[in-house]
């Protein structure tokens, strides 16, 4: 039975999945930006 | 005469089945050498709490009060108070990796964000079951694949059921070799798992070597500002191996220091593993959660590199986003098993370490963000 808590339990847990992926997804897409800018500009040997 | 049978006497059905669990857990330690570092310590520690009146726990005896123990103290100063174990731990963790392979290809950097995908859909799953939101998250980070990870949030977030989200990352983290053939078929054809993927090594500047630890540490804790001790000590430590001017500090990091805190954290971790604690049904739909966020994880990797290469002219092997995961090396040897099994002359192993790396950066990132809805 899906009671009025585990409800809201579970749209919590669905706004964690999708703000969780996309946060996690701006964090690595920033930083491999980053590393692929500074391997353009010299970074590499 | 009495004191000699009051121990025996005092065991319970649940403490027997502790011991059970303690002698599994060194078992496997031993036996099949799963994370024995780990394992081991906690399988003996779950012997030694569970012993009446056990002497490593505090006690209250009559007549004299309060006795402290020293798993329970280690517990309250490592882990309740500070979190520092799994935090040093981490200095260790960085000391030891090499971005190399992901610097010299940032592409590979989305697999490890695209990996950590079963760690929400079990958040979702575990709330269904009934389980309370934080229980569910500190569940679900379980699929981060990263055993230091996963004691740190359910510790934070004040999870009652932290040796069993330890138990299970660490049982599924030795059981990588395992679990992800099983899902990787589920998802690829023999022509995918076929695919080859050249590689062209690329040298990585010391500049780009030193920069990357300090940069990943200031974006991560800009925009996931919970996320800060976590991938600042793991970023800390690969500082240290990278700078060229710590060697010896770096080599303690990688040696001493990781050793020394794994077997503290191993048996710290013990005393959350109580009889009346872990011998439950939410002990077992734990241990289900974790393998199914271990799937899942595999399963949202693999899926993603698909995706990637309806747009992408270079294709990727969708093995390669397998590999996402944070368990190092055990998921890049998989993929490139994997690979060589298809094709003898199939080899993805850089590929699949640099995929491997950014997973233990993305998990560490993902710990940050699950701990910032609670904070």
């Amino acid at each position: 039975m899906l009671t009025e808590q585990v409800l809201q339990n579970l749209m919590q847990a669905a706004t964690m999945m999708w703000q969780g992926m996309l946060g996690i997804f701006v964090v690595i897409g920033l930083i491999a930006l980053i590393v692929y800018l500074l391997s353009k500009t010299g970074g590499t040997a | 005469m009495e004191f000699l049978w009051e121990g025996i006497l005092a065991v319970t059905w649940k403490q027997l089945v502790m011991y059970c669990v303690g002698g599994a857990l060194i078992w496997l330690a031993i036996k099949k050498n799963y994370e024995p570092a780990l394992l081991l310590p906690m399988g003996f520690g779950a012997i030694l709490v569970n012993l009446p009146m056990s002497g490593v726990i505090d006690q209250i005896a009559q007549g004299v009060g309060t006795t402290h123990g020293i798993i329970q103290w280690l517990f309250e100063t490592g882990i309740g108070v500070s979190e520092a174990f799994p935090l040093l731990l981490f200095i260790g963790i960085g000391a030891m990796i090499d971005f190399g392979p992901l610097l010299s290809n940032p592409k590979m950097f989305l697999f490890g964000a695209a990996a950590q995908f079963g760690i929400f859909l079990t958040i979702i799953v575990a709330t269904l079951l009934g389980f309370d939101i934080r229980d569910a998250a500190s569940i679900g980070i379980i699929g981060a694949a990263d055993g230091p990870t996963s004691i740190l949030v359910s510790q934070v977030l004040r999870s009652g059921y932290m040796g069993a989200i330890a138990v299970a990352a660490y049982s599924y983290m030795a059981l990588v070799p395992i679990i992800q053939p099983m899902a990787i078929r589920l998802v690829t054809t023999k022509k995918e798992r076929a695919m080859r993927m050249p590689y062209t090594p690329g040298n990585v500047s010391k500049r780009m070597r030193i920069l990357f630890p300090i940069l990943v540490s200031v974006i991560a804790g800009l925009v996931a500002p919970a996320s800060v001790s976590l991938v600042g000590f793991l970023m800390f430590g690969n500082l240290i191996r990278e700078c060229g001017v710590l060697n010896r500090l770096a080599a303690t990091a990688q040696n001493e220091l990781a050793n020394l805190v794994t077997l503290l954290l191993g048996l710290t971790i013990s005393f959350s593993m109580h009889a009346e604690q872990f011998v439950t049904w939410q002990t077992l739909m734990i241990l289900c959660l974790g393998l199914f966020a271990f799937v899942f994880d595999t399963i949202g990797g693999v899926l993603f590199a698909k995706l990637l290469n309806l747009f992408c002219k270079n294709k990727v092997n969708p093995m390669i986003g397998a590999a996402g995961i944070s368990a190092f090396p055990m998921s890049a040897r998989v993929v490139e098993k994997m690979g060589i099994q298809e094709d003898n002359q199939n080899h993805l192993l850089m590929h699949a370490v640099g995929a491997n790396v950014s997973g233990q950066i993305a998990s560490v990132v993902a710990g940050g963000v699950i701990l910032g809805f609670f904070l």
